[in-house]
């Protein structure tokens, strides 16, 4: 096999209506046999980009490259790309076997090629019988997976999926995210996924890339945007975080302190506070902890880089496995998210957060 | 009695004040007494045999139809075309050419007829048989318009995204996936123009050249002597062409789409 490649690359690709700018010079690499998302709130702009990918809309500026090829004058009839809409967009008027063999039939293959390679990807989305049918004589999921096969008979350089699971109900949604992943593992096809759905980004991807108002805030492993959000947006889409204004403080040492605007005093670890590009005098940040990083506690067990910050529980809501609390420490609410052992602490408690010092992100100060 | 009895009974009087008529027109077709009127005298198809005689009939019968038939291609096809363009693309002035696509239906026809009357003696044009369908093509097209952007509305565009997707051109997307799907519409404005046009009077007595008679204006010129039987007759035909062959043709679609759906249920 080759060396890696990339199945798209976007280099200062901009896209403007009138005046408004939906893409702002957004570079982004889709490597060979990936699944890439993008993520983020709608208007975010990940829908437009995808739509530039598939030749739908066209670019304002910068070079679209497809297989190291620019093509963006080419368009999408000569692209080679899967598509799959949230709402299957199937065929209404033709069989299943004939929406299937319908990109088939524009790439000259044979005849009695074609009822293989409809046959072939019937079955590798698990309907090998259907292929007689009408599309509304199938049920949305089972619609949904036509219209994956539909994309992927064709052997296209690249999938794309505008929110494919969206239209789906959540236990069926839940099924078909495997399944999607399956078949996109075993064709090593280079994927671009849209979703605003973060659970569904965490679990697919390989490369998640977070976007908002027209630019990308953040893209890596889905474990490391999780874990170290680059900004306050993402911080904040990707599950609960408290978000807490605060100056750092002291001497450059394995722990640091940063004092909250609220009063109390976290501990944050060097490697964090590194990550701030401190301007001599400068030292307003912002801190980031995730809701499910505090432990709660009914005890004050000091331990070596870890802040107890006393607090009351206000609220409890029950979620099975877990419980979310608001923890009220010196009049401002904090959202703790912890597993339950045997009993969820009660409301009016009067408890310990616990905050590891490798647990506190620091972000600059508003500058963002 | 009920309120609902009312209803009832005032439906069955509209219906009957609507359709006697016409009734009476078929029944005194069959009729074979020498006067077209009651009381009917026997089962007859004689004024229809005369009608197949009566030269004048025959001729503007097949003037008719050809009219019906070149009017409804030629508005079937601009105004597919021009629902296409309302419904698919964004252009400057779009709001104000969609308005007066339709605004032929608004106009009394009278004030149309008359209009383009004056408006070919300003381009001090002759009346010709052209010009005639010209002006049939003006009142059908916002019909064809309305049906066919009605059913474009609801073809969503990402099913013709993705066959372009797919590897088909514009124009085999087109002949592949939207005519398909737009072809009831598209089918039902062309019953609608042809029908239109092949009943029309007001606007063909005004523009019709010296010497050609459609069955409507036809029919007004014989009214004008006598009420012939033949008229009844040719009323009878005339209903045949303008309910019953549109009836024929949604029946044979649902047939052959039932069809359809029960070969793939198997």
């Amino acid at each position: 096999m080759a060396e890696t490649r990339n199945a798209v690359e976007l280099r200062n690709v901009v896209k403007r209506f009138g005046e408004f700018t939906a893409v702002q010079r957004m570079n982004l690499t889709v490597p060979d046999n990936s699944f890439v998302t993008f993520l983020g709130p709608s208007g975010c702009g990940k829908t437009t980009t995808l739509r530039m990918i598939a030749g739908l809309t066209d670019i304002t500026d910068g070079d679209l490259l497809i297989r190291d090829k620019r093509v963006n004058a080419l368009p999408i009839h000569k692209r080679n790309l899967g598509l799959v809409f949230q709402s299957y967009a199937l065929f209404p008027h033709k069989t299943i076997f004939d929406n299937i063999a319908f990109g088939l039939k524009y790439r000259k293959i044979p005849r009695s090629m074609i009822g293989e390679k409809v046959k072939r990807a019937l079955d590798l989305v698990q309907l090998p019988n259907v292929g007689d049918r009408y599309p509304n004589q199938l049920s949305g999921g089972q619609q949904q997976r036509i219209a994956l096969a539909r994309a992927i008979v064709i052997e296209p350089d690249v999938l794309l999926l505008d929110e494919p699971l969206s239209a789906l109900d959540a236990n069926l949604r839940e099924e078909m995210r495997v399944e999607l992943k399956r078949i996109q593992r075993e064709l090593g096809i280079a994927t671009v996924f849209v979703t605003h759905d973060q659970s569904e980004a965490l679990a697919m991807s390989d490369k998640l890339v977070v976007m908002n108002n027209g630019m990308i805030e953040q893209e890596g492993a889905p474990e490391d945007v999780y874990n170290n959000p680059v900004s306050a947006f993402v911080a904040d889409f990707l599950g609960h975080s408290n978000i807490i204004a605060g100056e750092l403080d002291g001497p450059d040492q394995e722990y640091m302190p940063v004092h909250l605007s609220s009063g109390e005093t976290l501990l944050t670890t060097r490697q964090q506070a590194g990550r701030v590009a401190r301007v001599e005098g400068s030292k307003s940040v912002r801190a980031v902890i995730r809701a499910e990083k505090i432990d709660l506690s009914t005890e004050n067990i000091p331990q070596d880089g870890m802040v107890a910050l006393p607090g009351r529980i206000k609220t409890v809501d029950y979620l099975g496995q877990t419980a979310r609390y608001f923890v009220t420490v010196n009049g401002r609410d904090w959202q703790v998210i912890n597993p339950i052992n045997a009993h969820p602490h009660a409301e009016g408690a009067d408890v310990f957060m616990n905050i590891a010092a490798r647990n506190c992100v620091i972000l600059p100060g508003h500058a963002d | 009695m009920t309120g609902w009895s009312w209803i009832r009974i005032a439906t069955i009087l509209v219906y009957l004040f609507l359709f006697a008529p016409v009734a009476v027109v078929i029944l005194l077709a069959f009729n074979a007494n020498q006067f077209g009127s009651f009381p009917i005298q026997g089962f007859s198809l004689r004024w229809f045999e005369a009608l197949y005689h009566n030269d004048a009939i025959v001729r503007a019968f097949k003037t008719s139809l050809l009219l019906g038939v070149l009017t409804s291609a030629i508005s079937t096809t601009l105004g597919t075309l021009a629902a296409l363009a309302m419904v698919r693309y964004d252009f400057p002035g779009k709001r104000t050419v969609s308005s007066l696509l339709v605004a032929p239906i608004l106009i009394p026809e009278v004030v149309l007829a008359v209009a383009l009357l004056l408006f070919l003696q300003f381009l001090s044009l002759p009346k010709s048989f052209f010009l005639l369908l010209m002006g049939h093509v003006v009142f059908t097209l916002p019909f064809v318009v309305l049906v066919v952007q009605a059913r474009l509305v609801s073809i969503r565009r990402d099913v013709e995204e993705a066959a372009m997707s797919l590897g088909a051109t514009p124009i085999q997307t087109f002949f592949e996936i939207t005519l398909p799907l737009m072809l009831p519409a598209v089918m039902a404005g062309m019953l609608f123009s042809f029908t239109i046009s092949f009943d029309d009077i007001t606007g063909t007595l005004f523009w019709k050249p010296g010497g050609i008679e459609t069955v409507p204006t036809q029919i007004f010129a014989m009214l004008r002597n006598s009420i012939s039987p033949e008229i009844n007759a040719l009323g009878a035909v005339m209903v045949i062409f303008t309910v019953a062959l549109p009836l024929l043709g949604t029946a044979i679609a649902r047939r052959m789409s039932a069809a359809k759906m029960k070969s793939a249920k198997t």
